[in-house]
């Protein structure tokens, strides 16, 4: 009796499975990773498990470093990443995998002065003398030749930064390594760095609390939320020598100015930040998806690259509104050869619709 | 009067196989606590090693937190961690001894109901609160009230000396002492309450005041429940996270003027561990997590045996 009720049970719930799910079963495809894109991830896998019955995704913003962890221990079906892993992390899984950018983010300086109603405008050289504790005054004399018109007050500047680990810091500190030598030789890039000066906030809300908080203040913030909660925001120099104010396009020309040095063959692991271009935002960067070049199962390998294709194409027109910068068009073909690489026992698992 | 002959014990053969499944559960539970703790250790240091093979001592008393290149030492933390727990107890001792004797003693008695819930509801609010609520209204009347007079009354000493930037050590030490304050207070109500109304008389008998008795008769007849108390809410302020995070500054330095941002153990622990990649890095917050566990039992030791002292000392009264 009792062991055809549980019998009953698990038919009916086979059956309830098997009614939602179609004739065809349902494949389950695990992600986990950056919590920048978490946004726009999410927004992506409710659309498309919507629209197709035979897959289920899952996205679990768990941060780089973790996404990473579980793409290598094989625990997730794919990861997501801000900062591309490193060549020792690619050569320790035998070197199956590849990167495929997503969307675009940027990271904008944000600051708290009162009086000052112009835009601020930063070189590189200002910007990472800022950051080195060596301008430390608002009325520097490097600040206001490159702001004539704002009446820069004579305050001290405090310095905010991210505490926490962050894809944000990475982008930052990487741009910074790139223009100031300085600034590579005493701290280097990374998600947590030594920070010569400053206060630690935590997460982007930390830092926005901290220096709306604080008389003076200077910090960086990630480009979205920075749009959405309506920041002021410093427009910063680029390799071409024009102010440039953030902005999605400026952004995605960043993409752009950097695939000049790609080729199509490239793995993607490109940095953006001071990319050439006269309209480009100098600090922007890829983040990624991270896609096995062999799976083992078919069907999972399938319904995945049919469901990233779906997103660097079709998905890209959700990216504006979320406060993301889309990936150029040209790029689409490039993402598309990579795609038809990933494989299964050596068969291309997909060929495009 | 001979005593009362004591019940004859039950019938043994009755209730023995239930008493040794219960003696069982209960001698169960209580191991887990011990081989808790020692699994806890033994974990922490195994993730630590390799940060300890590394740096050694060095670790702790080196200031440089550097995960680009890989050199990590932690003063900063184990001194922030100590320095902004000391503030606290500063000022919530005082302030929650104060609440509790009014309570008990000097209190109406319709009034004591809703104070004692008011108090006991501040250790209900998210510690997340905490922060927000240091962020946005304690950060600003430092700045704008209370600092400019510590500075112009106190700043001659180092403690009060420098740039206050909002985010420090004196706001971190503020936030955790308003936390660990509904602690303290209701265990040293409870303890100053069971001291028996004969003490107090016998005080007042004397010719002693109400501040005299209270002074000389109830507090040193319960001081050892409330070092308990105290105890207690420092264990709470070592271990919080994210109250101090929000506020100290995250700063790896080593300031001596409590106006300079700071770092605390747990707080460096919460932020970088998510991203921490490389295996020193992971095991560098491993050993952060180590010497904080070490710390807690070493303070809970010493105040155990302050507790032992005070008690014997005060136990015949």
């Amino acid at each position: 009796m009792k062991i055809s009720k549980a019998f009953l049970a698990a038919a009916a719930v086979a059956l309830s499975a098997a009614a939602c799910g179609g004739s065809e079963q349902v494949v389950l495809l695990n992600g986990a990773g950056a919590t920048f894109p978490n946004l726009i991830y999410q927004k992506w896998i409710i659309d498309y498990n919507n629209a197709n019955a035979g897959v289920e995704l899952n996205y679990q913003s768990i941060g780089s470093g973790g996404g990473i962890r579980q793409f290598s221990d094989g625990t997730v079906d794919f990861g997501g990443t801000d900062a591309p892993m490193k060549n020792a992390d690619i050569d320790a899984i035998g070197g199956n995998v590849f990167h495929i950018p997503t969307v675009l983010g940027a990271v904008v300086a944000t600051y708290n002065l009162e009086g000052v109603s112009q835009t601020l405008r930063f070189s590189p050289e200002v910007l990472s003398e800022i950051f080195l504790g060596r301008i430390t005054n608002w009325n520097d004399a490097r600040i206001r030749s490159i702001n004539p018109e704002a009446s820069l007050p004579n305050q001290e500047i405090v310095v905010v930064h991210r505490s926490d680990g962050s894809g944000t810091s990475f982008i930052f500190t990487e741009y910074l390594s790139k223009v100031s030598t300085d600034w590579e030789e005493t701290v280097g890039t990374g998600k947590s760095v030594n920070w010569p000066v400053g206060l630690g906030g935590r997460g982007n809300e930390g830092v926005t609390a901290t220096v709306r908080q604080t008389p003076g203040a200077i910090g960086y913030v990630e480009f979205g939320y920075a749009m959405l909660n309506q920041m002021p925001v410093a427009e910063i120099q680029n390799l071409e020598g024009v102010f440039v104010s953030p902005s999605i396009d400026a952004v995605t020309a960043a993409a752009t100015g950097a695939m000049e040095t790609m080729g199509p063959n490239t793995d993607f692991r490109v940095s953006l930040t001071n990319a050439a271009g006269t309209g480009t935002y100098p600090i922007s960067s890829f983040t990624w998806l991270l896609l096995r070049k062999n799976y083992d199962d078919a069907s999972k390998a399938e319904q995945l690259v049919e469901y990233v294709w779906w997103a660097v194409t079709d998905g890209e027109a959700d990216a504006a509104e979320l406060g993301y910068a889309p990936i150029p068009s040209q790029l689409t073909p490039w993402i598309r050869a990579r795609l038809e690489q990933i494989s299964v026992d050596g068969t291309p698992v997909w060929s495009g619709q | 009067m001979t005593d009362p002959t004591p019940d004859a014990p039950r019938t043994t053969s009755r209730s023995v196989g239930g008493d040794l499944v219960f003696r069982a559960t209960v001698t169960a539970a209580a191991a887990i606590v011990p081989l808790l703790m020692a699994a806890l250790f033994i974990q922490l240091a195994l993730g630590a090693w390799p940060t300890i093979k590394e740096f050694g001592l060095r670790f702790l008393y080196t200031s440089t937190w550097d995960p680009v290149a890989e050199i990590y030492g932690a003063a900063p933390m184990i001194l922030g961690t100590l320095v902004s727990s000391i503030v606290a107890l500063l000022i919530a001792i005082p302030l929650s001894l104060g609440v509790a004797i009014f309570l008990t003693e000097f209190a109406p008695q319709r009034l004591r109901g809703p104070i004692a819930t008011m108090v006991e509801l501040l250790a209900a609010i998210p510690s997340v609160v905490y922060g927000l609520w240091g962020i946005f209204v304690l950060i600003p009347v430092l700045r704008t009230l209370v600092v400019p007079v510590l500075s112009a009354v106190l700043g001659w000493t180092p403690f009060f000396s420098g740039n206050f930037q909002g985010n420090s050590m004196l706001a971190a030490g503020i936030i955790l002492s308003i936390m660990i304050l509904p602690y303290i207070s209701s265990v040293a109500r409870e303890v100053i309450r069971a001291v028996p109304d004969s003490q107090r008389e016998a005080a007042l008998a004397l010719g002693a005041t109400r501040w005299e008795a209270v002074w000389s008769a109830v507090l040193p007849y319960c001081s050892g429940g409330i070092l308990g108390a105290i105890v207690l809410g420092l264990g709470r302020a070592l271990g919080e996270t994210m109250a101090v995070t929000m506020v100290i500054g995250n700063r790896h330095d080593i300031g001596v003027s409590l106006l300079e941002p700071g770092y605390s153990m747990a707080a460096a622990i919460a932020n970088e561990f998510a991203e921490a990649a490389s295996t020193l890095h992971l095991s560098a917050l491993a050993e952060i997590g180590l010497v904080l566990f070490v710390i807690t039992v070493l303070v809970n030791s010493f105040a155990r045996l302050l507790v032992w002292r005070v008690t014997r000392k005060f136990g015949a009264t």
